[in-house]
């Protein structure tokens, strides 16, 4: 609404709009290009490696520039790509299903996007400055404190600042979802993407201190001459992979969860049946955050942790497959009976299923201490881990943006364009990953710049390359599919998919207040419910009343600019002392920022209730 | 039916009024005890006896103050505290889970 008004501005205003924003489902927005433009970047690296281990020999980048490749891939495909992406859903949709006008803090959620956003930009930076970071996106010392350049630092400073942002996120949506459902709404009712959503939170919450840590003791060893992982100093380099992993393992349930949740409630929709084994997915998915901290060190098998520390969290991370396994079964019983509409979002999901299946069933071959051993840091744990990242994540990313783009934008995806780039894009990512495994079987390690001729590497490499291609060309056509809905789609109707859930009881796109009166939740699916009792929308829980909303703020962008500033002091001050004026200009700013908003009382504005009922339904 | 309302309210006066005490008498003794734990910590170092046993005891004894400050002073004991509670004790695991590591593998 407010953006309508926006664009009859102009495109300044519309940019202002943007930048002072508080609203979620703008944050959203911004979550989504931000993250889909590091997944174009982090998908061109890519296709670069892939490139340059088409054929044996070649010499395409030089190997320097390759290890800053592999690095920058892997960090901008997880942090800056992954994250900002599952943000964007969870700010789009979690509000609406659990019936709340916006999150818990709105300030905050436009302070962690703005920290995300210049995190990422700080790290991308580095490669016009001299190098990228090419430590590994794992960042292992001494390989990353001995690292000549600045690109490590970059990679310090840049995750250090972006991570706060997401910390900050997963607080704000413990929080909403705490505090914020609409009543009736037990936690028994939630939606499974709000219950992943809630777990995904709590392991931000306990999983990004330990990254904070690390890249904080990595920051004074590289810039301010400490020996925290310098073994002739007494330190040990050990710390940095137990610190790092520690977040590490939790954060890629962190990327899973919540498309799981997506993959739920996307199954019960198409299958048009309640989803089976709520309490049981509810459960799993607990059992999943419960356990993943418990199995950080089945990354570190080959460091020399002992027998017994091995066999620990072997078994810990074999007892994983179980939850995951309720899962899928529990999607398949879903569907089992159902009336399935094969919907691109559902292609997406089933497709899923499989694909995630063989990264799960792998990793279960990896969690076998002594068979890691022949596995370790070669091609097989590439395969494995993109298996499940490319095959459960961006699967989730894609289906959950077909499902829910109507809320976010107010148009269908067109769904032959969606089925168009979903093929290309299935076949070759299977094409590209399946013969990792027997490439790394082989012996071919990962990380290395090239092979040689007569290592019998050559054919699966180039089989991997062809596929790489093809997930290119299914990424290309699903961005063309976003231009072409824009262009030529309808409006969509408040309700597309016959869902079952509160955020289709509203218009698409919502209006910025999202729902007129707070909505009364009489069950799971509390849409369906009153859909089968022949009612057209939920029953209100409150008369028509004024609406508090909270004021748009310039702000945390602020904040993050004097951050993204006092980063290149930190970085540089190393070469030269008059850097540490940017550390000082930077963290003013920031500070001052923060007293600002100390000092200055915002209390927010109200939406008259006059003003509600002329707006009719609240276009 | 005024009457039936002023009963209740009455009643519901001196149920608060009960809980009120209970919870005083609560504080008391938790405060007692606390008071108690510093002198015996203090004077267990103070008679030097064996460290062996000191250390443990001074631990359990920190654990138990700590508990009594979180849930009789800060009031994690009444309604409404389930969620801040699961949180800290999740946040306290992790923690604890991180300490044996770095104890045990690391540096052991």
């Amino acid at each position: 609404m407010s953006n309508a008004i926006a664009q009859q501005r102009g495109l300044g205003a519309m940019i202002w709009d943007y930048i002072t924003t508080v609203d979620h489902k703008k944050i959203a927005h911004l979550y989504l290009v931000s993250g889909g433009f590091f997944f174009l970047i982090g998908g061109l690296e890519a296709m670069i490696i892939r490139i340059q281990l088409m054929k044996p020999d070649n010499e395409f980048i030089s190997a320097g520039l390759y290890n800053e490749m592999i690095t920058m891939h892997g960090t901008t495909m997880i942090f800056l790509a992954a994250m900002p992406l599952i943000f964007a859903l969870m700010n789009a949709v979690v509000p609406l299903q659990i019936g709340a006008r916006d999150v818990a803090f709105p300030f905050l959620n436009s302070l962690g996007f703005w920290l995300f956003l210049f995190g990422g930009l700080l790290l991308n930076v580095s490669w016009f400055t001299g190098g990228a970071p090419d430590a590994g996106w794992t960042n292992y010392a001494p390989l990353s404190t001995t690292s000549a350049g600045h690109g490590v630092d970059y990679y310090v400073m840049g995750l250090q600042i972006s991570g706060a942002g997401t910390l900050i996120g997963g607080i704000n949506f413990l929080v909403t979802i705490i505090n914020m459902r609409a009543p009736g709404m037990t936690y028994m009712r939630m939606p499974l993407f709000t219950w992943t959503t809630f777990i995904t939170s709590v392991l931000i919450l306990f999983a990004f201190p330990a990254l904070t840590v690390g890249l904080f003791l990595m920051m004074f060893d590289r810039m301010f001459g400490s020996a925290f992982f310098d073994v002739t100093a007494g330190g040990n380099e050990i710390i940095w992979e137990h610190l790092f992993w520690i977040f590490g393992h939790p954060e890629v349930y962190i990327l899973i969860l919540p498309l799981f949740g997506a993959f739920s409630d996307i199954i019960s929709t198409f299958s048009k049946k309640r989803l089976f084994g709520y309490s049981a997915m509810v459960f799993a998915t607990v059992l999943i955050g419960f356990l993943g901290f418990m199995v950080w060190a089945h990354h570190m098998f080959t460091v020399g942790l002992g027998p017994i520390a091995n066999s620990i969290f072997a078994v810990s991370t074999m007892a994983i497959a179980v939850p995951t396994g309720i899962k899928i079964f529990n999607w398949l019983f879903t569907m089992w009976g159902g009336s399935i509409k094969m919907s691109a979002a559902m292609l997406w999901s089933i497709a899923f299923i499989p694909s995630f299946t063989i990264g799960g069933m792998t990793g279960v071959m990896l969690a076998s201490a002594a068979a890691d051993y022949q596995y370790h840091d070669t091609y097989f744990v590439v395969g494995h881990f993109h298996y499940v990242i490319v095959g459960g994540v961006v699967f989730g990313i894609f289906a959950a943006l077909h499902y829910w783009w109507p809320k976010m934008f107010g148009k269908v995806l067109n769904e032959k364009l969606g089925h168009l780039a979903f093929w290309p894009f299935f076949i070759g990512f299977h094409l590209t990953f399946f013969i990792q495994h027997f490439l790394g079987l082989m012996g071919m390690p990962r990380r290395y710049w090239t092979y040689f001729e007569g290592q019998s590497l050559a054919t699966g490499n180039m089989i991997s390359t062809v596929g790489a291609f093809l997930m290119a060309i299914g990424t290309l056509i699903f961005l063309y599919n976003i231009v072409y809905t824009a262009i030529k789609e309808p409006q969509a109707s408040a309700d597309p998919w016959d869902g079952r859930t509160l955020e289709w009881s509203i218009p698409s796109t919502p209006p910025f207040y999202n729902f007129k009166q707070t909505p009364l939740v009489r069950g799971l699916d509390p849409l369906w419910i009153e859909k089968m009792e022949g009612r057209k929308g939920v029953t209100p829980a409150e008369p028509l009343g004024d609406i508090h909303m909270p004021n748009a703020s310039v702000l945390p962008f602020l904040m993050s600019l004097g951050l993204f500033i006092a980063g290149f002091g930190f970085i540089y001050q190393v070469d030269h002392n008059a850097w540490f004026i940017a550390v000082a200009v930077g963290m003013g700013l920031t500070l001052g920022s923060m007293l600002t908003r100390s000092l200055k009382d915002d209390l927010g504005y109200h939406i008259h209730k006059e003003d509600l009922v002329e707006k009719g339904d609240g276009k | 039916m005024t009457d039936h309302t002023d009963s209740t309210s009455k009643h519901k006066i001196d149920i608060h009024k009960k809980e009120h005490k209970e919870e005083m008498i609560h504080q008391v003794i938790s405060f007692t005890l606390m008071i108690l734990f510093t002198f015996i910590a203090f004077g267990m170092v103070i008679l030097e006896i064996s460290s062996y046993f000191v250390k443990p005891v001074l631990i359990l004894l920190a654990v138990v103050q700590v508990v009594f400050q979180l849930y009789y002073f800060m009031h994690m004991k009444n309604k409404g505290h389930t969620m801040p509670a699961m949180m800290m004790f999740s946040g306290i695991a992790v923690a604890i889970l991180t300490i044996i590591t770095f104890t045990t593998i690391i540096w052991w």
